[in-house]
């Protein structure tokens, strides 16, 4: 078991040098950004994760959430607000939208909490496109500039990337931290089994809508980070297709699973902003990939990978494994 | 007054339309329990499928009527081929069904891109509709009243069918209780394929129909899905009779609010659907097929 740990441990640590050094190992300022969008979109992918991976509640509405905190934040930044007030803000007030989608949302499951996330993340861009008084449509706002926070500018490349992996670490944690503890755990238990988690007294619902903020909260600071990155919102980030797409890469990746909102996130930022350049239709290849990732791996990359390699292992040494594989270690 | 009524004409025709888009969306998700997320696709191929027609295929150059039935059946014959191809697959995953129509869509569009461009195509009106109504001091474009009128005939001819034939009885059925229609003897795979291609079919002649008004551009999938959506939340799926009423209903939330209320049309069209999913999620007039 400790070995175990320990390997991991080492991964983590391995992991986290390697994504630390990335900007210094590729010079282009064009890899090292799409490095930054990336871990960003990751943040996003992690928190619609807590929602579609350990609660079951497929969400399609997520991109209102994350909207909501872009433009607040752009909106009080071009008001002239201060960086540490317009962020707080935009938290707040995605927390709030969050706390509302839940509570609309979360008298259902299945189809019917798809529909309900889908109307309200339309009605949240119907506003960003519609209310231009506002808004300004879809033109959009753009942002003066990025934070310094303890004096660091983070207007460069690298500098902004560093900032949004410290973010994602942060992030990424939080996220293991949830899912394993106790309440992760009744999360879970609410996804799998909701009427026997009401009879051994959970709060099923409490327990959705506290999962949901999580998730709201993660979401929100991914749009804030998004807004600094391109220091420019519209309409189209709070789109029905940029939910989707958030749903691609969770799902892509492998949902209830910490890593595969991370390689989602890192295939379909890669695929749209890289791929593109030698494949112009990038989008058909988006849908082509989503259709069979649900066809033929419908957990996931991830999973669906150490799912291929583990078959090919046990083919190679059957004898062993019967006894040493399974649950009971 | 004059604005007042021509707005009114207004809604009832996209009402209309609606509804073309929309009784098809209703019988799919009342049979098969999924939203098809690629059922504006379908109203866009139709469309674009149209432009084709008409502007000459082989040196034969559809008349706009016979243009509409043949890319309905075109859209029909797609829509049966991805249920059986792909949905048929998934059989009772309901949410990889909703993923895989919904990963579909990307690709369609992407295609309908390449296909047909970047820039919107106009469909010119059909010949001998390119008249007018005066009424008093007001002026009805022929060809809206005549959007009225075929989808009032179709709203006929679809509740005959599923009202007085044996197919009808069976969507009916299959809608109800599907598995007590297996058990009856009723193959409700096959009707799956049945309605799935007739709501397709239905949505691609929308899609030419609607033409001559909305023109054709991408994107125009992203529009008229989530109105599709909103008709058979608020009507109820699975309802012919909801999705009629609901179609006007949107058609007058849709065009008095983008007249009366630009800057929050979008928040009253959906806000109905959000109050329905959320008060009544069986919708208005859900539970009954009819």
């Amino acid at each position: 078991m400790s070995k175990l740990v320990l390997a991991r441990g080492l991964a983590a640590l391995i992991a986290v040098i390697g994504l630390a050094v990335v900007p210094y190992a590729i010079g282009e300022v064009y890899y090292v950004n799409i490095a930054s969008q990336v871990l960003l979109y990751a943040i996003f992918a992690l928190g619609l994760n807590i929602l579609v991976g350990y609660a079951g509640l497929v969400s399609l509405g997520h991109a209102g959430l994350f909207g909501i905190a872009a433009y607040v934040a752009a909106y009080l930044l071009v008001a002239g607000s201060g960086h540490v007030l317009a962020i707080a803000a935009a938290l707040l007030a995605s927390l709030l939208a969050t706390a509302g989608f839940a509570a609309l949302s979360l008298r259902s499951t299945g189809i019917t909490f798809i529909m309900i996330t889908l109307a309200l993340g339309e009605i949240i861009w119907g506003l960003a496109y519609r209310w231009i008084s506002l808004t300004n449509g879809d033109n959009g706002i753009t942002v003066p500039a990025r934070p310094a926070p303890f004096g660091i500018a983070l207007g460069s490349a690298r500098a902004f990337y560093v900032a949004t992996l410290i973010v994602f670490l942060i992030a990424i944690v939080a996220s293991g931290i949830f899912v394993r503890s106790p309440f992760g755990a009744a999360l879970r238990g609410a996804r799998d089994q909701p009427r026997r988690m009401s009879a051994l007294g959970y709060h099923v619902w409490m327990i959705r809508f506290w999962a949901f903020m999580f998730s709201g909260l993660l979401s929100a600071i991914a749009g804030v980070l998004f807004v600094y990155y391109n220091q420019f919102i519209s309409p189209q980030a709070l789109a029905l297709t940029a939910s989707a797409e958030s749903l691609l890469m969770v799902i892509s990746g492998g949902a209830g699973t910490l890593l595969g909102p991370v390689v989602g996130a890192a295939l379909v930022v890669i695929v749209k902003n890289v791929v593109s350049a030698y494949v112009e239709r990038w989008n058909f290849m988006l849908g082509a990939i989503f259709v069979a990732i649900v066809v033929f791996m419908p957990e996931g990359l991830v999973p669906g990978i150490a799912r291929l390699t583990g078959a090919l292992w046990r083919s190679r040494g059957k004898a062993n494994l019967p006894m040493t594989a399974g649950p009971q270690q | 007054m004059t604005f007042w009524l021509l707005l009114t004409v207004n809604s009832v025709t996209f009402g209309g339309l609606l509804f073309l888009l929309s009784a098809g969306f209703s019988l799919i998700f009342g049979l098969m329990r999924i939203p098809n997320l690629t059922h504006g696709s379908m109203f866009m191929l139709g469309a674009y499928f149209g432009t084709t027609l008409l502007s000459g295929v082989l040196g034969f150059r559809f008349d706009f009527w016979l243009a509409a039935i043949v890319c309905a059946i075109e859209v029909a014959v797609l829509g049966a081929l991805m249920e059986r191809l792909l949905l048929r697959r998934l059989a009772g995953q309901q949410l990889a069904q909703v993923l895989v129509t919904l990963g579909v869509s990307f690709m369609v569009a992407d295609l309908c891109l390449m296909g047909w461009g970047g820039d919107p195509i106009s469909v010119a009106t059909p010949a001998g509709l390119n008249g007018f109504i005066r009424f008093g001091t007001a002026v009805f474009p022929l060809y809206r009243l005549a959007v009225i009128a075929i989808a009032v005939i179709f709203a006929l001819a679809l509740w005959l069918m599923l009202e007085r034939t044996r197919l009808g009885a069976m969507i009916r059925a299959g809608v109800d209780d599907p598995q007590m229609a297996r058990v009856v003897g009723i193959r409700v795979s096959q009707l799956f394929t049945i309605v799935f291609a007739l709501g397709a079919g239905l949505a691609g002649f929308a899609g030419l129909i609607g033409g001559p008004i909305l023109s054709v551009y991408p994107g125009i999938d992203q529009d008229m899905l989530p109105l599709a959506l909103v008709v058979v939340i608020l009507g109820g799926t699975g309802s012919l009779l909801g999705s009629f009423v609901g179609s006007i209903v949107i058609g007058f939330i849709y065009n008095f609010g983008q007249a009366l209320l630009p800057e929050l049309a979008y928040f009253i069209l959906f806000l109905p659907m959000v109050l329905v999913l959320v008060l009544r999620p069986q919708g208005l007039f859900g539970g009954q097929i009819l």
